[in-house]
């Protein structure tokens, strides 16, 4: 019975965050001149109303499901890998390295080529990082928003230089990719079966090896007393390279699914923010991997809901991410609330 | 000032830390406070000192309730000031940024009052401190000292001492006692928070003792010893004899080894240690003692010599290739460098399993091993229980547990500092056992009846250098004592 009540207790202790979150978001709304319960209703039809809305959902929540799964290993390492944005285009340029190098081949060798080396791609930009950190005494934080800055400009460089299309560079990205190398999706909507398949499978692997693995045992350990970990024998170096390489193989495949599934081609920006969403996600979630999934969902309905908004209500579709950076500081202020309640 | 703390209630989660405590302490009397380790007494001077909050009781000062202090500054703005098993002071800073850091008077530092002020403490109580001079170059009995008075000027009239012998010198203890009947001859009063009944019957007027986080009993100087170990732990302990075992073959030898850090140099070892032998490493604290254990585990590399173990050369070797022939290294500071904060003590089992290793852990399997480790080690804990809630006795069981079978020489720093005779001699026991297997056992020790009671072998450092290779079956704890203050006879 004590099972059942602590789960309700626990239950009400992370429902309270979401309430004062929305509360604050009620008030914003209203001191912005915008009508809350419309508002709501609106960012719930925008996101879920119609078929292809939902698709459109679903096709960020996979990316964000998988990149918020990597962040989780590293996190657990205890390491801020806020190079995980970069990582992510570093994939989205690996995956159109690739198809510029098969543009005549079929999608059956092409597609699972492009992802595999974006994710080598992704896996290397954070291996970087992860390098300066050990050997190098760079606080990974640093090294990440470095590396971050590299790659959007060696992106735009490629975009302008030399993968520019044949009419010249421009801000649209460069040559839409044949067909053949698009991700299949369902007729008429932009969300791939396939990919969310995948998401789904690199969530359960990332909650398997966490809970049963003596690799996600020893990263727990690293992550909570590095020095102790070390003198109990867990080789901590060769540990948090792999943290980094995980979590930047997801980084690099969500970013070879922007390119084959949502853009065709490469564009600027192509990350969309959707890797420092990630970051926020996994510290919504407390380090819980079964949390991640309802968590993105969440995050990538609001992402599309809000552009609805713009456009039936003509509010800012920023709005939307004033919500989730709210939500975020509400929660992580109430954690920091409770634990100081008990440790009174 | 009459301190009263009256029926003190505080609950750790389902542990009841301090249950009913009453406790009074007269102005003008150095109070001690005895008790085992996880007793309560740290959880009681915490209440007093105002670091955390009874669940319920009350204080009260000089007759004056109080419902309780808000913050230690708080209780220092009453009077109570509280000094800490390890300083809590700033390394990095000299004497006097450190003396001026916590009064609140300005935004200006008042420093030419407080130096003149600072001098004047000091000459009072004939201690020698510099003004100018760093923490990080002080002594732990010397850091203690400037907390004295730091206290004290910031108006301090009642001063609670959190084990305050642990790691300083006999000159030093010698020192510290005359400083506190000095206070309490001016009228302070002074809690003396400690396990050691020599050092209580040494300098307490009144003693109480906790036992489980309740009363145990209460008594007046003169004491009487077999009554206080009574109290403490219910029953009365025999330390037992050490077993003389007979040597092997030398496990590890150095030769002209100099180690390093960016603080100390320890020039020039060579000696060896034989299987089954016991070398103590005595000296002040920071002598070089944890330089040489770090290196005989081989986590500080030596910067010249040359270091064997079963005759293979592990100079500069990485440290796995010295966990596989066979070291295992327990370091003071057992939640910074030898216990995982956050895990559990099976999680820790699973870590700390040497050689092969299964990718998938077996957590059944693993339970197992841990109810049969807990049981073995007499550890108060349920598999799950996390390392950090452990009080520092289990948590030093635990480590011990965690050694793997078969070990060639075990490097040890204080192994059982902070620990009550009870766990001493358990955990000594266990220690020995490995030593009749085989094992060779090297360990830094501030407490010289321990050096001289398990040790074969003594060596003494001093600022750096080993300066006397001691038998501990020909010395004694005052030439120790002379010895680790640099002096020899």
């Amino acid at each position: 019975m004590t099972g059942s009540r602590n789960f309700l207790s626990r239950l009400s202790l992370s429902l309270a965050p979401l309430l004062v979150a929305l509360l604050i978001a009620i008030l914003l709304l209203v001191a912005t001149g915008a009508p809350p319960l419309d508002t709501f209703a609106k960012l719930f039809t925008g996101s879920f109303g119609t078929s292809s809305k939902q698709a459109d959902t679903f096709v960020v929540w996979v990316s964000l499901a998988i990149v918020s799964a990597g962040l989780l290993i590293t996190f657990t390492a205890g390491q801020w890998n806020i190079g995980v944005e970069g990582q992510i285009m570093v994939g989205s340029i690996f995956a159109t390295w690739a198809a510029r190098g098969m543009w005549e081949q079929s999608g059956i060798v092409g597609i699972p080529v492009i992802i595999l080396w974006a994710m080598v791609g992704g896996a290397l930009w954070a291996l970087l990082v992860a390098v300066l950190k050990i050997y190098g005494k760079v606080n990974e934080i640093f090294g990440g928003l470095g590396f971050n800055f590299i790659a959007t400009a060696f992106n735009i460089y490629l975009i302008f230089g030399p993968w520019k299309q044949k009419t010249g560079g421009t801000l649209s990205g460069t040559e839409i990719f044949p067909e053949a190398l698009w991700m299949p999706t369902l007729p008429e909507l932009r969300v791939s079966p396939i990919a969310i398949i995948i998401a789904l499978f690199v969530l359960v692997v990332i909650y398997l090896s966490l809970r049963g693995t003596l690799w996600g045992l020893q990263l727990k350990a690293i992550g909570k007393n590095i020095r102790a970990a070390f003198v109990l024998g867990v080789p901590t170096n060769p540990l948090m390279l792999s943290a980094y390489a995980v979590c930047g193989a997801c980084a690099g495949l969500v970013g070879a699914f922007l390119v084959i599934i949502v853009h065709h081609r490469l564009i600027p920006s192509i990350s969309s923010g959707y890797g420092f969403l990630g970051i926020l996600i996994v510290l919504l979630s407390s380090f819980n991997a079964l949390w991640l999934a309802p968590l993105a969902l969440f995050f990538a309905a609001v992402s599309i809901g809000s552009t609805a908004l713009q456009l039936e209500l003509n509010i800012d579709s920023s709005l939307g991410g004033v919500l989730q950076g709210v939500l975020v500081l509400v929660v992580l202020l109430m954690q920091g609330i409770k634990e100081k309640v008990i440790s009174k | 000032m009459r301190v009263e703390l009256k029926n003190i209630h505080k609950h750790f989660g389902a542990v009841h830390a301090n249950n009913d405590v009453t406790l009074t302490v007269e102005g003008g009397s150095i109070h001690g406070l005895l008790g085992e380790n996880g007793a309560g007494k740290s959880t009681l001077m915490k209440v007093l000192s105002g670091y955390i909050h009874a669940d319920g009781g009350e204080i009260s000062l000089d007759g004056k309730k109080l419902k309780r202090f808000n913050s230690p500054a708080d209780a220092l703005r009453h009077g109570v000031g509280m000094l800490h098993q390890d300083p809590l002071d700033f390394p990095p800073m000299t004497l006097l940024d450190n003396f001026i850091l916590g009064c609140d008077a300005s935004l200006l530092q008042p420093r030419a009052r407080a130096e003149k002020e600072f001098r004047e403490l000091c000459q009072q109580f004939n201690f020698d401190l510099d003004t100018n001079a760093f923490v990080s170059d002080l002594t732990v009995g010397e850091r203690q000292q400037l907390e004295i008075i730091r206290l004290l000027w910031l108006g301090a009239r009642t001063l609670i001492l959190d084990e305050p012998t642990t790691g300083i010198s006999a000159p030093q203890k010698i020192k510290l006692f005359a400083t506190l009947r000095q206070l309490a001859a001016d009228g302070k009063s002074v809690i003396f928070v400690s396990h050691k009944l020599e050092d209580v019957e040494d300098l307490c007027h009144r003693v109480t003792v906790l036992r489980r986080g309740q009363m145990a009993g209460e008594a007046k100087s003169p004491f009487v010893t077999e009554r206080l170990v009574q109290m403490m732990f219910g029953q009365q302990l025999n330390i037992g004899k050490r077993p003389n075992v007979e040597l092997g073959a030398p496990v590890i030898e150095f030769d002209h080894l100099t180690l390093k850090d960016d603080r100390l140099t320890v020039p020039d070892i060579s000696l060896s240690v034989r299987m089954g032998e016991v070398l103590a490493l005595a000296g002040l604290e920071g002598s070089g003692q944890q330089l040489f254990l770090q290196a005989c585990a081989g986590l500080l590399p030596p910067s010249a010599g040359q270091l064997r173990l079963n005759g293979i050369d592990l100079t500069r070797k990485p440290y796995e290739n010295f966990l596989r022939a066979g070291i295992a290294y327990m370091p003071a500071d057992r939640m910074k460098e030898g216990l995982v904060p956050g895990l559990s003590i099976e999680e820790h089992i699973v870590l700390a399993k040497r050689g092969k290793k299964d990718a998938l852990i077996d957590w059944t399997r693993t339970r197992q091993t841990a109810t049969a480790q807990i049981t073995d080690f007499n550890i108060k804990g349920i598999p799950t229980t996390r390392v950090e809630a452990l009080s520092g006795g289990n948590q030093q069981r635990t480590l011990l547990a965690l050694l793997p079978p078969d070990l060639k020489l075990l490097a040890l720093e204080h192994p059982t500092r902070g620990l009550d005779i009870e766990s001493t001699l358990y955990i000594w026991g266990k220690l020995l056992e490995r030593r009749k297997q085989g094992a060779a056992i090297i360990f830094a020790s501030a407490d010289l009846d321990e050096v001289l009671q398990y040790s074969d072998r003594i060596l003494v450092f001093f600022g750096g250098r080993v300066i006397e290779t001691v038998r501990s079956s020909e010395t004694s704890v005052e030439q120790l004592g002379y010895l680790i203050g640099g002096k020899k006879q």
